[in-house]
């Protein structure tokens, strides 16, 4: 099977008021390409840091980080960005779209940045996944939480990236709402074979991924496999 | 990595790199681009002085090119102010295809219909001068008629002041003239040249008669030449040059008056270039701190887009264009509003100038202008987009603002050395000295510097004894000064350095002022009269007593020149680049005095006082201290004068300290009794005169008696020096205006950016139940302590400065008035509130969910 993303003695530490504040301790994990997990704890425990460390966003203390067979604590963080362009989607509870691009412009930004061409379509076809084919001019402040975080997956996508990394994705949604959203990140990343992490206070949602590692106090006290299987991959991906 | 670094992606990156970040650029700006020219606005009126200053410039320039035969009056004006020798005469009269002679003097005038006295600047002129542009008077016939006969042409100003009409008669001397017309404007003459010496003109042939051309009177004499136009009189002049040196005569060409008039107008446009780069710099300030809380709007937006794969440099360089394409518009805007204004200028400054100004669109100064704006907005915009680097990504996951502090980031640092060096860079380019442009641009920093510290210190002060038995919304609104982004540094600057500018301003015209009405107190003499002739001396006092007035000085005064300084003469000093001091000694004319005591102005330094010299011995004189350094001697120097025609030989026997403050007659020079006795002399007379009326009465007894005799009306010197420090001001008033709504413009930005950092707060004051009253009390308390701070700040500077230039410049006591500085304190006080409340009006009556959603 292939590793989409290896962590190895993964440690990070803040220096706060003179003191060495752990945040995470060697945790060590690997992901294969594909695959859903994910990463569940109580407030505080690490979470989202080590969700950071995985997707590139900030720089491990110690440990080895490789997303895609690249070692990410090797790359400064213009080169991190770049991996982040051509392999990683993100998906976050705060949705995050450019407040001053319309919904169409926030799902091109990332192939803008590609440099690839025509890419208005491949952004129009994304928006009516999502079932706002019609909503592309609108500002995100013109929409609903649910359509926003819909508008979030679309970019998330565009890239069609190998791995997709989400932060309580559910966290600011109603549980109506919730469930919708759901249901499209999965169908979505089931159609484009993309691996997918998921970061969540909820249960319910986290047993819907083939694996859950647990974090308490910046250590990975479980990593248990689930009962669901391995979506089969497509022939092509994100279409 | 080979995934990463496709050499396909790379290529793709490169082609759409820029056209891809001017595209974010624009979407970026979309809901900002109101906030972004409101940033940028507070430059728009630097680059407006500054383009209406180089447009005058440069329209200046080609006025004073285009009009300068008509400055001169004719191609070559050969001067000197001692009688002229008989053996230049016939070169003099040999010159040019026309001539004309004027011999000018300050004598008193005297209006018949209402007995009215002034002294005046008498030109007595023959021939058909000017031979280019005119005299102009009303009627315009009069600048011709009057040589015709006994008739004169007099100021309009004394026209006015004295009620007299084309028709009355005027006394000059013993001669009475018909006014033939109003004097508007003689050749190359300014309102400014009006208002200290106003002009009558009288035909030469009548100057002897009025008795006023007796030998030792200080006249002036004027020789204008006309040639052909093929003639090349500036190779003439320099032909003629030794011959005139040698005749001591003085020459001006339409070139080197052409130069004099550009030089001193450069000299003009400098000071008003600085002051409107003050403004700009003012603005500069507002920019910067506008940046720096847009950035941090910002970061979330910044954070994302590196989420996606930005490069730090791609979004540095988004909002580089951004702030670059604002500061762009805001210039254009500038260099438009500039040229509107430079329409102003020549009304402004209308009587400072010599020539007529036409007003045309300078492209040089419209792009300076551009340029200027460009750089500058990119410059002061560097320091808070600099950060713009160091955003993580991070930051989409929590918002974790880690300010990198000046020391750890050198980029900093740099861009800081850019902009001082660019401050100086600019200023030298304006002032062409180093000198000058070290003083200015420290003066600036230092300016900068005071306030900012004053602004951290009183944060510091604020915090360290917060006033905790304060009732809540006072603490609220006093706690606003320190807390996080609070607006303190930016006001205390901004607003500060406007209310240190006006006050400055204020303390000065104070300071020159008082300098001269102190003289005029109480025993203090404030009337002049001189040009006595030694036969008057007795009658004048006797007059002056018979008016019970007090003769409190009467002084011999003789004229002399300054041939030799150590036994070397003009020549040899010429060859002699270091010694320029002594070179101008030996070039000007000196009024001596003698006497056997010190006067109580004066402080013996070096040497020994001698007041009486011994007949068969060197006779020993007394040199003001700063001079005799200017011209290089020291005690027991020798030097050679020639008093009117007879050589002297003297030692230098002591040096003093003289008060040049008081009013009474002071001397550079001071000879021993019993050497210039027998001289050609004349005298000096100082009284006090206690009311107006007396001193017309005065005057007027004075006039008819002894019509040689000038008097100086102390009150007359203080309206004069009112009327020009009154047009100076209005000058410098009306650039100030620059800094003082730049000053506004950045309250106004600032304010409207604190609008938006306090929104959320008093939104949420509101949703916990806040009234609308207390919110208007936490936001007007706030800005009430800003306003005082600022201002105080403000105050503060302007009292250090005025104090400095009171000491060291003007050399007297500073001790400003405080009213007026009470007055303006509370006035920009109040405008802070009023602004800081008028803006914060949205937050305060919609509800706060509507806020909320729209604002936020």
């Amino acid at each position: 099977m292939d590793i989409i993303l290896n962590i190895q003695n993964l440690s990070k530490t803040y220096q706060s008021g003179g003191r060495t504040l752990t945040v995470l301790d060697d945790i060590s994990f690997a992901i294969e390409a594909g695959s859903t997990m994910s990463i569940v704890g109580p407030s505080g425990s690490g979470k989202t840091t080590l969700l950071g460390l995985c997707a590139g966003l900030d720089r491990s203390t110690s440990g080895i980080v490789e997303l895609n067979h690249i070692r990410l604590d090797n790359l400064n963080e213009d080169q991190r960005a770049q991996v982040r362009n051509q392999h990683v989607g993100f998906i976050f509870q705060n949705f995050q779209l450019l407040p001053t691009l319309t919904a169409l412009e926030n799902v091109m930004v990332p192939l803008e940045l590609r440099g690839e061409k025509n890419i208005r379509p491949r952004a129009l076809e994304l928006l009516d996944k999502v079932g706002l084919a019609d909503r592309g001019h609108h500002y995100p402040t013109q929409l609903s939480g649910g359509e926003q975080q819909r508008v979030s997956l679309a970019r998330a996508f565009s890239n069609s990236p190998k791995i997709l990394f989400a932060d309580e994705p559910t966290g600011n949604l109603d549980a109506e709402t919730s469930e919708k959203v759901v249901k499209l990140i999965f169908d979505l990343n089931k159609e484009a074979g993309t691996t997918l992490i998921l970061v969540t206070h909820d249960l319910d949602l986290a047993s819907k991924t083939q694996r859950i590692i647990r974090i308490k106090g910046g250590s990975l006290v479980s990593d248990v496999k689930t009962k669901i299987e391995n979506p089969e991959r497509p022939d092509h991906v994100g279409a | 990595m080979s995934e990463l670094n496709d050499p396909v992606t790379e290529e793709h990156k490169a082609s759409l790199n820029f056209k891809w970040l001017l595209l974010m650029a624009w979407r970026d700006s979309r809901r900002n681009r109101s906030r972004l020219f409101l940033f940028i606005s507070s430059i728009i009126l630097g680059i407006a002085a500054l383009v209406a200053i180089y447009s005058f410039e440069y329209n200046l320039r080609n006025d004073i090119d285009s009009q300068a035969k008509s400055l001169l009056g004719a191609d070559l004006i050969i001067e000197t102010n001692k009688t002229v020798k008989q053996e230049s005469l016939p070169m003099l009269k040999s010159l040019g295809t026309e001539r004309s002679e004027e011999r000018t003097f300050a004598s008193m005038i005297y209006f018949q219909k209402n007995g009215g006295t002034r002294l005046v600047n008498v030109r007595a002129l023959s021939g058909d001068f000017p031979y280019y542009g005119d005299i102009e008077t009303t009627p315009k016939t009069a600048s011709r008629s009057f040589r015709l006969g006994k008739q004169a042409l007099v100021d309009k100003t004394l026209m006015l002041q004295y009620d007299a009409k084309p028709g009355d008669s005027i006394k000059v001397g013993e001669v009475i003239f018909q006014i033939a017309g109003v004097l508007n404007k003689a050749p190359g003459q300014t309102g400014f040249n009006a208002a200290v010496a106003p002009i009558v003109y009288i035909p030469l042939s009548y100057l002897e008669e009025t008795g006023l051309s007796q030998k030792g009177s200080r006249i002036t004499y004027n020789f204008y030449y006309k040639f052909p136009p093929e003639t090349n009189v500036n190779k003439l002049a320099k032909r003629l040059e030794p011959q005139l040196e040698k005749a001591e005569l003085d020459y001006e060409t339409v070139e080197s008056r052409k130069e004099n008039t550009g030089r001193s107008f450069e000299d003009m446009t400098e000071f008003l270039a600085l002051v409107g780069f003050i403004a700009l710099l003012l603005g500069c300030i507002g920019v910067a701190s506008a940046i720096h809380i847009y950035i941090r709007e910002k970061i979330n937006t910044i954070a994302v887009l590196r989420c996606l794969g930005t490069s730090s440099r791609q979004a540095f360089l988004i909002y580089l264009i951004q702030i670059a394409g604002i500061g762009l518009i805001g210039s254009l805007i500038g260099a438009i509003l500039g040229t509107l204004i430079q329409q102003f200028l020549p009304i402004v400054l209308k009587d400072f100038l010599p020539v007529e100004i036409t007003v045309a669109i300078s492209w040089m100064a419209v792009g300076q202008g551009l340029l200027l704006g460009l750089i500058i907005s990119i410059l002061f915009a560097l320091l808070p987009l600099v950060s713009v680097r160091n955003i993580s990504p991070l930051n989409t996951l929590r918002l974790s603002l880690e300010e990198t502090s000046l020391f750890k980031d050198p980029i900093k640092w740099l861009v800081y050395f850019i902009i001082v060096l660019f401050i100086f860079g600019f200023t030298y380019l304006q002032m062409g000295s180093i000198k000058k442009t070290v003083l200015f641009t420290a003066g600036v920093l230092a300016g900068f510097i005071i306030l900012a510290a004053l602004a951290y210190a009183m944060m510091w002060l604020a915090r360290r004894y917060f006033p905790s038995s304060w009732s809540y919304l006072w603490r609220q609104g006093f706690a606003n000064l320190f807390r996080p982004n609070n607006q303190t540094l930016i006001l205390v600057v901004s607003i500060g350095l406007g209310t240190a500018f006006i006050c400055t301003l204020f303390f000065v015209q104070d300071i020159l002022i008082n300098r001269v009405t102190r003289s005029s107190s109480k025993n203090q003499p404030n009337m002049v009269l001189f040009d006595i002739q030694s036969n008057q001396k007795q009658a004048v006092a006797d007059l002056t007593k018979s008016l019970n007035l007090p003769v409190l000085q009467e002084v011999p005064i003789v004229n002399m020149r300054m041939t030799e300084i150590k036994g070397r003469n003009a020549a040899s000093y010429k060859k002699d680049s270091v010694a320029w001091g002594a070179m101008r000694g030996l070039e000007r004319e000196y009024r001596v005095t003698y006497r056997d005591s010190l006067s109580d102005s004066e402080e013996l330094i070096d040497g020994k006082w001698i007041g009486r010299a011994e007949p068969g011995k060197p006779v020993y004189v007394s040199l003001e201290e700063g001079y005799a350094k200017r011209i290089g001697v020291k005690i027991g120097d020798e030097l050679t004068f020639n008093v009117q025609g007879a050589p002297l030989k003297v030692l230098v026997g002591s040096t003093r300290k003289v008060d040049w403050n008081r009013i009474q007659t002071n001397f550079i020079l001071i000879f021993p009794t019993g050497v210039l006795e027998d001289a050609p002399q004349f005298h000096v007379l100082l009284t006090q005169v206690p009311s107006n009326e007396l001193s017309a009465k005065y005057q007027q007894a004075v006039v008819r008696t002894f019509p040689n005799i000038s008097m100086i009306d102390l009150g007359l010197v203080l309206s004069v020096l009112d009327e020009i420090l009154n047009k100076m001001g209005f000058v410098i008033r009306f650039m100030a205006a620059f800094s003082i709504i730049t000053g506004l413009i950045v309250l106004i930005a600032s304010v409207l950016i604190s609008k938006y950092q306090r929104i959320r707060e008093s939104v949420l004051l509101r949703t916990m139940g806040a009234s609308r009253k207390q919110i208007l009390a936490i936001t007007a308390l706030e800005y009430f302590f800003l306003g005082a701070l600022a201002a105080g700040a403000g105050i503060v500077l302007a009292l250090i400065a005025s104090w400095g230039l009171a000491r060291f410049v003007f050399e007297t006591t500073f001790s400003p008035e405080l009213v007026p500085v009470l007055i303006l304190f509370l006035l920009i006080t109040s405008l802070t509130v009023l602004i800081g409340l008028f803006n914060s009006r949205g937050v305060l009556n919609r509800p706060p969910l509507e806020v909320l959603r729209s604002e936020v």
